[in-house]
This record gives C-alpha cells, sequence and structure tokens, in this order.
C-alpha cells in the first residue's frame, strides 16, 4: 500500500477516542433514566443533523427546507401507525420511504442553479408541504395536529412508556445504525468523490464521474435519514403536528449542524447535543427571549469564523477568508 | 375583479420597494442577506413611535423612517456586515439569519408583541366606488398613495442607477471590485452608500404599508419568504426585474387569497419553484453572469 492510500484511508479507521464517546453515549440512557426524554430528543435532532450534514457538509448543497423530508417522514409514519399497523420498525420503513421518494423527487430542483435559487427552491418545497398540510386537514388534523396515534410495542415485547426510557434507546439505536452507515460512506470511493464534487464541480466532470447523478443520489438518502428522524419524533411522542414542517425547524437544524461543524459526521451530534443543551440553559432564565441569544451567538460564530471556533490557537491570526 | 387587480398592483409595488433594498445587496454585491425584513420592520416601528409619541403626521414620518433604517444599516455595514462580504453564501446565511432572530427578539421585548395599530391621516382614507368587495373599498386613496409613490421611487432609483456618476461607479465596483478600486472608485464608500439606501427603502417600504402589512416583531419571518421570491424569481441584475417579479407576485397573492382562501400562499410557492426550474437564474436576468 502507498502513500496515498494510506492517507485515503486513514481517516476511515476508528478512533480510540469515538468509541469512548459512543460509549458514553449509550451509557446516558442506561444510568440517568431520568433524562431519557432529553437523550430521545436529541438523538432524533442529530439524526436529522446527520443527514443535512451528509448534503450540506459533506456536498455542498445549501438547504433551506430540509423540514420538508422530516415532516413527510413524521406524517408518515404517524398516519401508517393510525390507520394501517401500529408496528414502530414498519412505520420507521414507511417514514424513511417517504422521505427518500420525496428526496427522489425533489432532487432534480437542486441539481441546477445557484446557490440563491437552491435556498429558494428547498425553502419552496417545505413551504408547500406545510400548505398542503394545512389544506388537507381531514388527513392531516390541520394547525391542531394530528392525534391518536398509538404505537404498539418495539419488536413485539417493549412497550413504549412515559418516561421515554425504550423511546431513548430506539432512536439511539437508530441514529448509530445511520451512523455507522455514512461513517462506511463517506469514507468510501463514493463519499470521496461527493467532497469532490463540493470543491470543484468542473473538475469532478471532467474526470468522468456524474454529478447529477451522485447529487440525486446523495440527495435521496439524506432525505430518508431525515425522513427517519420525523418518523421517530411521531412514533416516540405520539404525534405529528403542522409543526414538523415549520421553518424554523429547516433552521435549528442547520444552527445545530453548524454548532457542531459541517464536514464531519459528529459534527451532527455533537451540535445536536450543544443546540438542546444551549436551549434548555437559555430558556431557563428567559424562555420568551431566547431566539436573541441564539442569534447573537450566530453572528457572533460566523464572524469569528465556523472553522476557527474551536481553535483557539487561530484566534489571533489573520483570517484568509 | 377590478379592484383585486388594483389591490394586487398596491401589494406588489410594496413588495418591490421593500425587496428592491435586497435585490442590490444581493445582485450587487453577491451578499445573501436574510436579515432584510428586519430594516423594514424597523422603518414600520419608526412610523408607529414618531406617530403615536411624538405626535409627528403621517407623511412627515416617511422620510424619517428612510433616514433612521438607512443610519442603522450604514452602522451596521460599517461594523459587522463588511467582515461577511467574501465568506461562503451559507456563512452569510447564517450570520443573517441569527440577527434577524436577533431583532424579532429584542423588538418583542421592547415593544411587545401585539401588533401596532396606525392611524392613516383622513385624506388617505376616502373611499373610491369601484368594484364589489367588501372592505378592500375603503382603502382605495391609501393604495393609491403607494401606488404612485412607489413608481416616482423606481423612476428615481432607475435614473440614479443608469444616469449618474454614482451609479455607473457602482455598477462597476460590482462587476470588478478590484479594477475598480484601481480606478479610483472609493469601492467601500460606493457599497456602504449603497446598503444603507437599501435599508432606507426597506424602511421606508415598511413605514409605508405599515397598515397593509402590519407592524408586529415577527415581520421579518414572515415576509422574508415574499422578498427573496421577488429577488430570486425577478433576478438581480436590474431593476424591472424584481418590479415585474414584485407585481406578479403581489397579484398573484391577492387574487389567491381570495378566491381560494384555503389555498393560501400555496399558489405562489407552486409558482415560484416552477419558475425557478424553468429559468434558475431567475425571468429577467443576463445569461452567463458568473
Amino acid at each position: 500500500m502507498n502513500d496515498a492510500a494510506k492517507a485515503l484511508l486513514a481517516p476511515a479507521k476508528w478512533r480510540p477516542w469515538e468509541i469512548a464517546l459512543w460509549a458514553a453515549i449509550w451509557a446516558v440512557p442506561v444510568f440517568l433514566g431520568q433524562h431519557a426524554a432529553l437523550v430521545n430528543e436529541i438523538a432524533i435532532l442529530a439524526l436529522f443533523a446527520l443527514s443535512l450534514d451528509l448534503i450540506l457538509g459533506y456536498t455542498g448543497i445549501v438547504s433551506l427546507g430540509h423540514a420538508a423530508f422530516f415532516g413527510v417522514g413524521a406524517y408518515g409514519a404517524a398516519l401508517f401507525a393510525k390507520h394501517v399497523m401500529p408496528d414502530p420498525l414498519l412505520g420507521l420503513a414507511v417514514g424513511t420511504a417517504l422521505g427518500a421518494v420525496l428526496g427522489l423527487l425533489t432532487s432534480p430542483m437542486i441539481v441546477r442553479g445557484t446557490d440563491l435559487t437552491r435556498l429558494m427552491v428547498t425553502m419552496g418545497v417545505a413551504l408547500v408541504l406545510l400548505e398542503l398540510a394545512n389544506k388537507f386537514d381531514g388527513l392531516t388534523g390541520g394547525a391542531d395536529g394530528l392525534q391518536g396515534v398509538v404505537m404498539g410495542p418495539l419488536l413485539g415485547q417493549f412497550e413504549f412508556d412515559l418516561g421515554a426510557r425504550v423511546a431513548s434507546f430506539y432512536s439511539l439505536s437508530c441514529l448509530f445504525v445511520a451512523f455507522l452507515l455514512l461513517r462506511r460512506l463517506v469514507h468510501s470511493p463514493l463519499g470521496i468523490s461527493l467532497q469532490a464534487l463540493r470543491d470543484n464541480r468542473l473538475r469532478v466532470s471532467a474526470i468522468g464521474l456524474s454529478v447529477p447523478a451522485r447529487l440525486a443520489g446523495v440527495y435521496t438518502l439524506a432525505a430518508a435519514l431525515a425522513g427517519a428522524a420525523g418518523a421517530l419524533l411521531a412514533q416516540t411522542t405520539g404525534f405529528a403536528s403542522l409543526d414538523v414542517f415549520d421553518f424554523h425547524r429547516s433552521a435549528d437544524v442547520m444552527l445545530a449542524l453548524v454548532i457542531g461543524g459541517a464536514g464531519w459526521l459528529w459534527g451532527g451530534l455533537v451540535g445536536a447535543i450543544a443546540f438542546k443543551v444551549l436551549h434548555d440553559v437559555i430558556s431557563a432564565f428567559t424562555a420568551q427571549y431566547w431566539t436573541f441569544w441564539i442569534g447573537l451567538f450566530l453572528v457572533v460564530l460566523m464572524l469569528v469564523g465556523r472553522e476557527r471556533l474551536f481553535r483557539p490557537r487561530q484566534w489571533f491570526k489573520r483570517g484568509g477568508g | 375583479m377590478l379592484t383585486l387587480l388594483f389591490d394586487g398592483i398596491a401589494y406588489g409595488m410594496l413588495l418591490f420597494i421593500l425587496a428592491l433594498g435586497l435585490a442590490v445587496t444581493m445582485g450587487l454585491m453577491n451578499f445573501i442577506n436574510l436579515a432584510h425584513g428586519a430594516f423594514a420592520m424597523a422603518g414600520g416601528y419608526i412610523l408607529v413611535l414618531l406617530m403615536q409619541k411624538a405626535g409627528w403626521p403621517f407623511l412627515a414620518c416617511l422620510p424619517a423612517a428612510f433616514v433612521g433604517t438607512a443610519l442603522i444599516g450604514a452602522l451596521l455595514e460599517r461594523t459587522i456586515y463588511r467582515p461577511m462580504y467574501g465568506r461562503p453564501h451559507l456563512d452569510q446565511v447564517l450570520f443573517s439569519i441569527g440577527l434577524t432572530f436577533m431583532a424579532v427578539a429584542a423588538v418583542d421585548y421592547a415593544m411587545g408583541s401585539s401588533q401596532q395599530n396606525v392611524q392613516l391621516p383622513d385624506w388617505l382614507r376616502q373611499r373610491f366606488e369601484f368594484g364589489t368587495g367588501a372592505w378592500m373599498l375603503g382603502m382605495g386613496a391609501y393604495r393609491l398613495f403607494i401606488v404612485v409613490s412607489c413608481v416616482l421611487l423606481a423612476l428615481g432609483l432607475q435614473a440614479v442607477l443608469g444616469r449618474t456618476r454614482f451609479g455607473s461607479r457602482l455598477r462597476a465596483a460590482v462587476d470588478d471590485p478590484r479594477v475598480a478600486a484601481g480606478l479610483g472608485i472609493p469601492v467601500d464608500r460606493v457599497f456602504l452608500l449603497t446598503f444603507a439606501v437599501g435599508s432606507g427603502l426597506a424602511g421606508l417600504g415598511g413605514a409605508l404599508g405599515a397598515d397593509i402589512l402590519g407592524v408586529e416583531p415577527t415581520f421579518p419571518l414572515k415576509f422574508m419568504v415574499y422578498f427573496l421570491i421577488v429577488c430570486a424569481v425577478g433576478g438581480t441584475s436590474s431593476i424591472t426585474g424584481p418590479l415585474l417579479a414584485a407585481l406578479v407576485l403581489g397579484i398573484a397573492d391577492v387574487m389567491g387569497k381570495y378566491y381560494v382562501p384555503k389555498l393560501g400562499a400555496f399558489i405562489v410557492y407552486v409558482l415560484m419553484i416552477a419558475i425557478l426550474l424553468w429559468r434558475p437564474q431567475g425571468l429577467f436576468s443576463r445569461e452567463g453572469k458568473r
């Protein structure tokens, strides 16, 4: 094996700290059962952020409408449980599949155009779905939300409890599986070609790789994961409302991802944890105006520079832009 | 029918004035400023404060809203916007979303979350009898005033951009800032002035439309999508593009809400996606730019 191959393979190895971190994450719901609900929320947000990371951090597609897939997954899973079958895993599959289908359908929209066009189109898709969900309130419950979703036991034996312990393990497992999957993907030749595509599309197409096919594929995969996150939310809370399509959901997940750092898989996880903790802490002393502080945080973060925040040594050097 | 069309035009004109500043910053400085709505909101609040607390007449408040917002814009451009110009679009989007969040929460804190009422002067509340609508008829004079002032503004801006020395400097600075700077054009100052005027226009639009659009803390988030649609659909390289896009949007929105109220903004969004798929650069943009 020559040096270049080694350099490419090096990041694919599991580091000791990664294994330790996962062990710590799994330990939280086991030993701190009273925080299971929070763990569940964080796991869902992390999965959502992970899917955004795949298209934003690795492929460079700017999206302000990622909630579209989240919402489709949530409504899909909730409706499936209500009308067809209460089994959680099947519902999860349905939510994931719906997200994937929507991703595939909308992927031609993100292949063309500039960043601004993509921002607008992705946001537009989420808004259209929000209006549709509002319009067909017979099916979705409209502004009141879809109620009466009762989930069956997980794997036929674990009932969802009020303390959300089962839910937290369920969501964490899904997050873990998705993490393993993506970790495999981003270090594969396909994943590396995605990063190359983010950095220079023209060169990638000059090498002879198909840019549109890669974009469509990765967008579909990310949409499927977002759908899974939505399905998890609907299943573990037994509720779906218009809120799942809301703009602030797309903005929140992007915020979480940016806090954690886009372009590495731990970014979604770290960001989701930081975001939820930040939310809890700020809400504790100023519940109504917490958006002010989150906004301030964003502004400062952007002024300092995303990449430099976690490298204090660089704070005093001049930024290269 | 005619009333609806007229209302749509007035609404569109208002959107045009509001979005114009955004089109300028986006097209000319290549900066995606989602916080633009915050400037419009600032204009609306300046108007409300001056009218309620200081008792100024409506007409005197409009220039005050323009000047006040332009000053805020200039200050922010100087201090925090400038470092963001060369950044990736994602950074700009997040930065301006952050600013918007701050503005919304700050106004909520200072002024309360309720909608502010605007007392229009009597001469703007005259009624014109045409059409068969219900409450929309009473607004005739006010909307006419909006249309007239917006047309004047658009003509004036077109003249400034196309005919004056400042306009040509601005266009030069936009096409290639480095060469323009090399030619002795004070690029920084041109951008500063442009940004200030753009924010001022947003403030003016917010003040002018205070009665139609409403003045409340969630204003920037509520109308952000509309401004962006105007810019994305109209293209950002000229004034006529956003103007036509704003008119189409205004008319479609008013008509859509009147005839199929349940679908709400659905039509507008679908229309936007369709247009953007058909012409990703916007309807009226120069081809092949950048």
